[in-house]
């Protein structure tokens, strides 16, 4: 093998003695994570966050016992994002504080006879390290070549920190992997984006249309709330999806689609409700635009049509059209929010769009809200440098309406080709676990070998990090501030996070961590606060409030300005697009030489003996970054492939077999998985939840549990309009004897 | 397909994937309760029929053992608490609706019996023996001259303790497997069998060794009788229990049960006995030491495969 | 007064809240719980019913894991709550063989454990944990004596079931089917 530049260190390496390790860990093979004198008690003292274990951003207090342990979280019951109530994942956050396996100090990468360690560094070490390095790429490359991955709130400082040293090449697994491609879809036909948390008013509803949203699975917690309270109102729910999902069983109507055709029913109920005339002929006429060229579009697409590549029944189809139509405008066909599945999901989620439009479901109760948030002012700074470059550069001509940098894109434009001028040289890494993120890991890899320089910042010893030239520890959310939370809802409010307690072992937050930076890089003027205690405070009180109120309350609310929650009956509104209506036919698409109303095209098929390898999230873990959390391992400690027992039967597999996995490109899981023969997955496909299979051994609990369904996706169908990696059309079969053995004796 | 799951990955200790509470220690206490209780039967049976000195392997000489039998299967129930230094409070409270609770204070009133009973004998058994402390000289002719009084308790207590060792499993509703009315009567003549089985090994004399291998005969006869019952009884019961039995039948503990408890421990010892009455020389320790190995097994299956049944999931 | 619980499966998702919720809230044990979720799913893809429960103890009315009790540790407590004194129990696990639900355990402490219907939350007027964080708001908790709490209420409004029923325990944990 060739040694490379960046050999994947198992972070222990070096001097990572029993002095850490030992010390006021709790016990967690005997069992509480609290000491066993504790008793629930009333004597407690609280202190606010918001949850970071996904980024609904729940706001919630945290509750220590008597002996000053962290005890638990709740919610918050003024908080519009969870009304008092946390998700599993939220409840299980202090699992996060007391993971023994948690990355504890800084370490640097050193090559010693030949083999690259990590050392144990000071904080003085790592940050004298990082700048040193960080400048020598600026001065030989520029600072354009430098990026920021980020997913989470710490990574709003480096953020900043990037701006002020002069590169906008700041990314977000959360667009490209995520929901990049309804935001360009809804952009382009109501000149808005949905954002998060969600504008939907499924509170008040009487028709929700999940297409491939799971939620129940999906854990957004308002979202999943309000659907709970829908349910409770009668308000009728249709879900569209292969899988029998959780919210499939809470459904009037499930539609079992075959996968990967959905753009079919789409345009097989706009037919329908076009043709009926069960669109909203008022709204339409005053608020859209191109219904006629639609209405031609759509009349071959009839039901039948549909039939045959969905393989759901016209009845079914025109039934379901007619209920969202009955419950026009106070219907909602869920805009989904992982939508990258098989490259022209912007055109799909343009279809969603379209129906909701013809529905005349936005603006509407019950349909789309309009959301509004406070103006919270930053700290006042010089203005940032210009960037000479930025990463559309390095990607000429490519994903022009991308409205947020392509991660992928990045990763791509780091890896040095002929036809490009310039390419990535250093990357910091906050708050994303890249490797188990991004799809194609091959591709990541080479990337990262081609960096300079790279520095992860995270809480726990995730596989990215093991590529890293500097580690930092950061503390985690319940040790530490952060930005206010400022997020847009039906009310305007904000939301504090404070450090219930210190941070353990030798880890920071990240403000404390970029001051420091900044202060080396000669950026400091950026961050001319103190610390972030003024900062906060400072932000606060331009808008009425003060850092000592929102240690009270943890939550405000505020008024909202105007009073466009809904909008009036009859009301003029101009929408933000080139036509200033709603376009049903997107002129914005067309410029770009896209088809500007959404067309059908079939998508890849699994080859014999394959299935399509479907992949979602459970309840009670949020990606990779739970399934070591000692609480939330305890519920889900590894994931399971849904098999469907006919398929079972044709490959003689058993309940609990373990099995390894081979896709269409003769990838191989690292780890097997354990089948789970059920009636909730079709003939076709397998589905495994995210998250698991880590192949760190520093993840004690998690390390070799599960499959990652990560390694399985290599085929990617970038979606051209905004640059988002499709990822379902990726293809396993079944290994039922270790193929890794046959490696290492032939 | 019918699918029913734990999804929270519930894996309580020794409660999943199917309960486990009980391992090796419950079944020796309830084997060597059902042993004693067989023992003490004969030897005050006997006793009451006058024939003391004619079955003295039966009246005096197993019942010698009882105390210490009792005493080892204490300890055993006492190693399977999990709150051990708690223990005494079985003895602050009767709780007649509670096995648990009755068994101890069953145990309560037969140990001292059992002691008496043998201090009353042990002189008898091993004249060496001598009592040199007037008091204790007094003691054994008081309890020499009781065990009448003493046989009449212990011919009462014996069956209850017999029966105990059974009901303390039937008593669970909840496991399929056990809620059987005929486990008590299985479990009793199945402790008789045993004590029958020790007497006879321990008996030097032929015609005792010759009636307590027709009584084991008997026994095991019953044995078999009742255990067929139970099955009927299962199958012809609700759908967890037909389940429960299915452990027996084609089930994980199939081989076990019909091996080791029927064919080795009842089966064979009893063709051995037929061989034996039939004039044929069979040492009594085989068939005996069968008996006993087959009665111990049941109670661990038992124990064992009533834990496994369930009604859910 | 007669504390009873009833749980919407129409609602549950099954995200297992309950089940973390009610580990921080009463120090159970990493390893342990005191609550679960079960889902049962019937039929043939796409003919398919799923229902979804969470469980733990019933606190049932004929309880026979305060029968077989040795030593009274297992006892009703007010309203009808079966509670375990722990230092009263010495550990048989006579009681954990006696629940069909099998919603007991051995605490590491030695002692037996289980739901507690969250007793002392409720003696101070509020809900048990999980039942204040459930996300889809389907547990409802209080008293079946006063026919204007919410489990009455939505016990006369929705057809239930419990579990097991013909084991006689009479839980009082309803499912809302
Ligand atoms: N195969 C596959 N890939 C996917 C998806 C999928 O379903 N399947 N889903 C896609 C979607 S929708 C999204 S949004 C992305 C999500 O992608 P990511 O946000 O990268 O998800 P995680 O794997 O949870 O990685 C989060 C990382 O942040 C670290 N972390 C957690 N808290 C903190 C903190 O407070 N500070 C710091 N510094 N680090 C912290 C964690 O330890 C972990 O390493 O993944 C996308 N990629
Ligand atoms: N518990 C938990 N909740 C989370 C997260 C988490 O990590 N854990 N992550 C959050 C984030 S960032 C995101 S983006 C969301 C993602 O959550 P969603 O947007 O709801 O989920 P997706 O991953 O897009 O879709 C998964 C569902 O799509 C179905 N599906 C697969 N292929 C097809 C198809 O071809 N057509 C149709 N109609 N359906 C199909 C699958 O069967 C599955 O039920 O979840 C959020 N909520
Ligand atoms: S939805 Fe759950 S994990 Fe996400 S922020 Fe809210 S409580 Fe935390
Ligand atoms: S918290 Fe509520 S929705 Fe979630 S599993 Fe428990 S009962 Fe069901
Ligand atoms: S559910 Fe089990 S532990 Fe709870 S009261 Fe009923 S029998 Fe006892
Ligand atoms: S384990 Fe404890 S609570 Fe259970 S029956 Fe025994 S003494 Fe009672
Ligand atoms: S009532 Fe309390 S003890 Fe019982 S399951 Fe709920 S949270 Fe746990
Ligand atoms: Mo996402």
């Amino acid at each position: 093998m060739k040694a490379s530049r960046r050999d994947f260190i198992k972070i222990s390496s070096l001097g990572m003695g029993g002095a850490l390790v030992s010390g006021a860990l709790f016990n967690f093979t005997k069992g509480s994570i609290l000491s066993d004198t504790f008793q629930a008690s009333d004597s407690f003292t609280r202190t606010p966050t918001y949850c970071e274990v996904c980024f609904w951003k729940c706001a919630g207090w945290v509750y220590k016992n008597d002996q000053g342990d962290i005890w638990k979280i709740i919610g918050n019951d003024d908080d519009p994002h969870c009304n008092g109530r946390f998700c599993p994942r939220g409840t299980g956050g202090v699992g996060m504080y007391y993971d023994e396996d948690r990355l504890k100090t800084p370490l640097i990468r050193r090559e010693i006879g030949g083999k690259q360690v990590y050392e144990e560094a000071t904080w003085e070490e790592a940050l004298d390290h990082i700048a040193l390095n960080l400048k020598k790429v600026i001065d030989k490359h520029g600072p354009e070549c430098m990026a920021l991955f980020t997913h989470g709130s710490g990574g709003k400082f480096f953020g900043d920190f990037l701006k002020a040293l002069g590169s906008n090449n700041i990314t977000a697994p959360s667009f490209a992997q995520c929901r990049g491609p309804r935001e360009v879809a809804f952009l382009a036909t109501f000149g808005e984006i949905i954002s998060s948390p969600e504008r939907i008013d499924i509170r008040d509803t009487r028709c929700l249309v999940l297409i491939g949203s799971h939620l129940g699975e999906n854990m957004h917690n308002g979202q999943v709330q309000e659907m709970s309270d829908a349910i409770d109102k009668g308000a009728s729910i249709i879900t569209v999806d292969p899988r029998y999902s959780t919210a499939a069983s809470k459904s009037n109507f499930w539609m079992p689609i075959k996968p990967a055709t959905d753009m079919a029913l789409l345009l097989a109920w706009m037919n329908v409700i076009i043709n009926e005339g069960w669109y909203d002929k008022e709204y339409v006429e005053k608020y859209t635009y191109g219904f006629e060229q639609l209405k031609a579009h759509v009349q071959s697409f009839t039901p039948e049509w549909a039939y045959g590549i969905t393989s759901l029944e016209p009845e079914q189809i025109r039934a379901t059209a007619k209920e969202m139509a009955d419950a026009a405008p106070a219907v909602i066909i869920h805009p989904g929010r992982h939508v990258t599945w098989y490259g022209d999901d912007t055109q799909r989620l343009r279809a969603v769009a379209i129906l909701n439009a013809l529905l005349g479901s936005w603006g509407r109760r019950g349909g789309y809200y309009n959301p509004e948030k406070i103006a919270l002012p930053s700290w006042p700074h010089p203005p940032y440098p210009e960037p000479k470059r930025t990463w559309r550069d390095a990607n000429p001509g490519k994903y022009n309406l991308a409205i947020e940098v392509v991660s992928n894109g990045v990763c791509d434009a780091t890896i040095p080709s002929p036809d490009r001028d310039c390419n990535f040289k250093a990357w910091i890494v906050n708050g994303t676990n890249l490797i188990t993120t991004l799809p194609d890991q091959k591709k990541t890899l080479e990337a990262i070998q081609n960096l300079e320089f790279m520095v992860v910042i995270d809480t726990m010893p995730m596989e990215i990090t093991g590529y890293a030239d500097v580690a930092l520890p950061e503390c985690t959310y319940l040790e530490r501030y952060d930005y206010a939370r400022n997020s847009e809802h039906r009310e305007p409010n904000i939301a504090l996070r404070m450090p219930a307690t210190e941070p353990k072992y030798n880890t920071k937050p990240d403000w404390w961590i970029v001051k420091q930076l900044a202060k080396r890089m000669g950026v400091e003027d950026y961050f001319s606060w103190n610390d972030i205690e003024e900062l906060l405070d400072w932000q606060f009180r331009q808008v009425g409030t003060s850092l000592e109120e929102m240690k009270r309350i943890g939550v405000k609310k505020f008024p909202r300005k105007y009073d466009d929650l809904y909008f009036h009956e009859g009301q003029d509104v101009y929408f933000n697009t080139n036509t200033g209506k709603i376009e049903l036919y997107s002129t914005d698409l067309l410029a770009e030489g896209f088809d500007p109303m959404p067309v059908y095209t079939a998508h890849e098929e699994p080859p014999n003996g394959f299935y399509r390898l479907n992949y979602g999230r459970a309840p009670m873990h949020t990606f990779s970054r739970t399934s070591n959390n000692p609480l939330l391992h305890d519920l889900m400690d590894e994931n399971n492939l849904w098999v469907n027992p006919r398929v079972g039967r044709e490959w003689g597999l058993h309940n609990g077999q373990e099995v390894w996995l081979e896709n269409q490109d003769g990838a191989l899981s690292t780890f097997p998985v354990k089948v789970r023969l059920t009636e909730r997955i079709r003939f076709d496909s397998v589905y495994m939840v995210h998250g698991f299979g880590h192949n760190n051994k520093q993840l004690t609990r998690t390390h070799g549990r599960g499959a990652s369904d990560t390694e399985m996706i290599t085929n990617v169908k970038t979606d051209p309009i905004m640059g988002g990696t499709g990822m379902r059309s990726n293809f396993v079969t079944f290994r039922v004897e270790n193929p890794h053995k046959e490696e290492v004796t032939s | 397909m019918k699918e029913e799951i734990i999804v929270s990955g519930r894996m309580n200790p020794k409660i999943d994937p199917v309960l486990h509470v009980w391992g090796w220690e419950i079944p020796i206490y309830l084997f060597l309760g059902g042993l004693v209780a067989g023992i003490l039967f004969f030897a005050a049976f006997m006793y009451l029929r006058g024939k003391e000195d004619a079955y003295a392997a039966a009246v005096k000489k197993a019942p010698l053992f009882t105390p210490i039998f009792l005493g080892l299967g204490l300890f055993a129930l006492f190693l399977d608490l999990t709150h051990k230094p708690y223990f005494w409070r079985l003895y602050t409270t009767i709780k007649l609706e509670s096995p648990m609770s009755w068994g101890a204070w069953t145990l309560m009133i037969v140990m001292p019996l059992a002691l008496f009973w043998g201090f009353s004998y042990v002189r008898e058994v091993y004249p060496q023996i001598d009592f040199r402390v007037s008091w204790l000289q007094k003691l054994e002719s008081f309890f020499q001259s009781k065990r009448r009084e003493m046989a009449w308790v212990l011919i009462f207590m014996s069956v209850i303790l017999g029966i105990y060792t059974g009901i303390l499993l039937s008593a669970f509703n909840a496991r399929p497997l056990w809620n059987t009315s005929i486990l008590g009567p299985l479990f009793l003549v199945s402790g008789l069998s045993a004590g029958a089985a020790l007497i006879m090994m321990l008996s030097k004399d032929r015609a005792e060794r010759k009636l307590f291998s027709q009584i084991d005969l008997a026994l095991i006869g019953i044995e078999l009788f009742l255990i067929i019952h139970m099955f009927m009884g299962f199958m012809a019961s609700t759908e967890v229990q037909i389940e429960a039995a299915q452990l027996f039948l084609g089930g994980a503990y199939t081989l076990p049960f019909w091996i080791l408890v029927v064919i080795l421990g009842m089966a064979l010892p009893a063709v051995l006995e037929i061989w034996e009455l039939r004039g044929h020389h069979i040492p009594a320790y085989i068939p005996a030491l069968l008996i006993l190995f087959g009665s111990l097994c049941l109670r661990f299956i038992i124990t064992y495969a009533g834990q496994a049944s369930r009604y859910l999931y | 007064m007669r504390y009873a619980m009833a749980i919407d499966t129409k609602k549950c998702v099954g995200c297992s809240d309950c089940v973390v919720a009610c580990q921080t809230e009463n120090n159970v044990p990493v390893g342990y719980c005191r609550d679960w979720i079960v889902e049962v799913t019937d039929g043939t893809y796409p003919q398919l019913e799923l229902e979804i429960r969470s469980e733990r103890c019933n606190h049932c009315d004929n309880s026979p894991c305060v029968r077989c009790c040795p030593t009274g540790a297992s006892h009703y407590d007010e309203g009808g709550i079966v509670l375990v004194d722990h230092d009263m129990c010495i550990g048989c696990a006579a009681c954990i063989a006696s629940c069909p639900y099998d919603a007991r355990f051995t605490h590491p402490d030695g002692y037996v454990d289980k739901c507690t219907f969250c007793f002392h939350r409720v003696k101070k007027g509020q809900q048990p944990a999980c039942v204040e964080v459930c996300p889809t708001k389907c547990m409802y908790f209080g008293d079946l004596d006063d026919p204007d709490s919410e489990v009455s209420v939505m016990l006369k409004k929705r057809k239930y079931k419990t579990l097991v029923p013909e084991a006689g325990t009479k839980p009082q944990v309803y499912y809302l089917i």
